[in-house]
């Protein structure tokens, strides 16, 4: 599909067929990195080839480990909703080697910013999955303390924690013009190719820019937002975008989880250190829907989905693990017995999450006592109090199911 | 000590103090700096303070607000300045979507105390987006505290309470009293920026005022005296909250109500107050409360707009119709 010459109403169908690797292959970017080949070969890098050199058999087979285990955290909190224990979830199967490999990047001082499917990013902090699914069961619009992983919460609104990023690295600048004994750190900004359509992708970068903070911007392009293609919001690589801000930007392949943990290994040092912002395109594929809401095959191709099966950043890792000689059928199969303890909790731990008291809403509306809160609480509460005691003198008026019965 | 000054240099005086007291208040906006903002609010801060304190941003209202929030959520106290009222719309997402929500998400565990000031309202003969009062559209966010000073003494001390609370606050600032004058004691901190004040005591019927309109309810209610009238006028000093037992408690005594403000009178803060009242004070009342505001259309061009503007003729007409019942 030609960008100049848009449909008016719905895409073409037949312009799909070039989404296969998105538009920018039609445009190709010459240097998308790449350090495993999808038979799970090693590639020759001189720039970010030493970022994965001294990594222990460990910590590679932790890498795989990683993405076994949040994808089957995935398969089950799809199950939960389908169950009706979640009120929607948003699966981020196909998008974690760009997640556990910039994850695992990180140092415990650096500060993420995450959109709304970044659980692999969540699990490489360390934070207990199972707060993740708070948000999603719709008991919280939160979920966990931000501060204590330093993963903020999850946002909706797309783009909107990007200039958050930016503001909280310029924070972490300040804070070691102050005392230079703190240690180096950054800030990550997670973001979709959808989202980099958003205004504040683009301010954030401005801002970025414009007071050097130590940001990385890690766009994780999956192709789609929602049912419209990557060509639909940029005729360029999104990579490319960074050269206008004056800062690098670097195309990864998101499906090659050492290839991105070895680009923002490399971004991370170089914000922290004072070199600035780096926008990263994790070129990757959401090989499920957007949200259980969502339905991919009204817009996308099954022959576009089965390429890319063959790209799935597991089988790739776990082909680079087995040629190696790190990783035999007891380690895989050890990891599914795992997985499957861990969806059992899970799954245990959500069935156990109760709603909090309505009055809970009123609590933390302000930081300091508020009239109106007061006010409406105590009006509330004369109302509830009302039906105290009536239960014996007309029980329609408080038990749904004996109003439903009267009416 | 008492100084006499405008309200203006109350605000810069204010922020002077707001940054030595608060070591982590910064300033940030478009053109703050060197130029000292558009109005001059921010004139010799950066002198003094220097760039990283008072920082001039690019142009981009979300950028600023955003960027705010984050330093705020890094333990900054970000003091933003939009240049007008009209072009807070871009930056609108930020605060009611993010800022306003910041701590309840959290369940308490953030908070983002970031301050926005907005200079607002019209009388300054300007084109258009310079002289709206969009005030109802965030006062009808939770989250959001929203103040407006009316007077020297306020501006002076309204900016750093703002600066130290802990929720985030719009300080909307009636350009058009920039340069009125009055005493400012900066010793003594004014009560509660969260409550009203009764300006003016009366009898007969309450005004309910704020911002820019403080003196022009002012001037109607001496006019109204000399017709044998006695008005009592109310600052409401704060938007969200609404200090709503000062004011029910002035039409208890008087029984009468104008509530007046620059923003149209549909889905404004004076229907809200109009509506409390009836609830709260229903038996007092010896006639509707009445509204004198702007009217359901764009914030007219500069040669009309004193058509749209309340003013004391107004006021004085809402008057003659509550004492006509």
């Amino acid at each position: 599909m030609d960008v100049g010459h848009l449909p008016a109403s719905e895409f073409d169908s037949a312009g799909l067929e070039q989404s296969l690797m998105g538009a920018p292959d039609a445009n190709p970017v010459p240097d998308m990195v790449q350090l495993l080949t999808i038979d799970g070969e090693l590639l020759q890098d001189d720039t970010y080839g030493s970022y994965v050199q001294g990594l222990t058999p460990e910590e590679l087979r932790g890498f795989y480990r990683d993405m076994f285990l949040v994808r089957r955290f995935d398969e089950e909190a799809t199950a939960l909703q389908r169950q009706g224990e979640l009120v929607m979830w948003v699966p981020l199967t196909g998008q974690e080697g760009a997640q556990i490999g910039s994850g695992r990047a990180l140092k415990p001082q650096d500060y993420v910013f995450p959109t709304y499917r970044e659980h692999g990013v969540a699990y490489t902090r360390g934070l207990e999955l199972a707060q993740l699914l708070r948000r999603f069961r719709g008991i919280s619009h939160g979920g966990w303390d931000p501060r204590e992983a330093n993963f903020h919460l999850y946002t909706l609104v797309l783009a909107a924690q990007v200039p958050h990023a930016v503001g909280y690295a310029m924070g972490m600048a300040r804070d070691r013009l102050v005392n230079p004994k703190l240690p180096e750190a950054a800030t990550v900004a997670y973001f979709g190719d959808g989202a980099s359509s958003e205004g504040d992708v683009h301010e954030g970068m401005v801002f970025a820019a414009s007071y050097n903070a130590p940001v990385v911007f890690f766009c994780q392009n999956n192709h789609w937002a929602i049912s419209v293609p990557t060509e639909v919001q940029s005729r360029i690589p999104l990579a490319n975008r960074a050269q206008g801000y004056g800062f690098p930007g670097v195309r990864v392949d998101g499906n090659d989880v050492l290839a991105v943990h070895a680009v923002t290994r490399w971004a991370l040092e170089h914000a922290r250190s004072g070199g600035g912002p780096v926008l990263i395109e994790a070129f990757t594929y959401r090989m499920s829907a957007h949200t259980t809401a969502d339905d991919p095959t009204k817009y996308r191709l099954s022959a576009d989905e089965e390429a890319w099966l063959d790209r799935d950043p597991l089988l790739r890792m776990e082909k680079y693990l087995r040629n190696q000689g790190l990783a035999d059928d007891a380690f895989f199969e050890e990891l599914r017995e795992e997985g499957r303890n861990m969806a059992v909790r899970l799954r245990e731990n959500v069935q156990q999450m109760e709603a909090p008291g309505f009055e809970d809403a009123f609590a933390d509306v302000y930081a300091e006592a508020h009239p109106l809160i007061r006010e409406e609480l105590d009006e509330h509460r004369r109302y509830e109090a009302g039906f105290a005691g009536a239960d014996d003198a007309n029980p329609a008026t408080t038990d749904p199911a004996a109003r439903e019965h009267t009416a | 000590m008492s100084t006499t000054m405008t309200m203006a240099k109350a605000i810069n005086a204010g922020l002077r103090a707001a940054l030595e007291n608060h070591p982590n208040s910064l300033l940030m906006g478009e053109d703050i700096g060197s130029l000292g903002g558009v109005y001059r609010v921010t004139e010799g801060l950066k002198a003094d303070f220097g760039a990283d304190r008072v920082m001039d941003t690019p142009l981009a209202e979300s950028g600023i607000i955003g960027t705010a929030i984050g330093l705020a959520l890094r333990g900054y106290l970000p003091v933003c300045e939009i240049q007008f009222d009209g072009f807070v719309f871009p930056g609108f997402n930020q605060i009611t979507t993010q800022l306003a929500k910041m701590h309840s998400r959290s369940e308490g565990a953030l908070s983002a105390p970031v301050v926005i000031r907005i200079p607002y309202g019209g009388g300054i003969g300007s084109i258009e987006h310079h002289s709206e009062s969009p005030e109802a559209l965030f006062a009808h966010t939770a989250g959001l505290r929203i103040i407006t000073p009316s007077n020297p003494q306020d501006a002076y001390w309204m900016i750093q309470q703002a600066v130290a609370c802990k929720d985030p606050v719009i300080v909307f600032e009636p350009k058009r009293r920039y340069w009125l004058k009055g005493d400012v004691d900066t010793t003594a901190p004014t009560s509660d920026p969260f409550s009203a004040h009764i300006v003016r005591e009366g009898t007969d019927a309450t005004i309910v005022a704020y911002g820019p309109l403080v003196p022009v309810a002012l001037a109607a209610a001496a006019a109204a005296e000399e017709d044998g009238r006695s008005v009592e006028v109310v600052d409401l000093r704060s938007i969200s909250p609404i200090d709503f037992d000062t004011v029910t408690e002035s039409v208890r005594k008087t029984g009468r109500l104008i509530v007046t403000h620059e923003a149209p009178t549909f889905g404004g803060i004076g229907g809200e107050i109009a509506a409390r009242v009836a609830e709260r004070a229903f038996l007092s009342l010896e006639a509707p409360v009445l509204r004198v505001g702007g009217f359901h259309m764009p914030y007219p061009v500069a040669k009309v707009e004193e058509h749209y503007l309340p003013d004391i003729d107004r006021l004085l007409e809402a008057l003659d119709r509550s004492f006509a019942y």
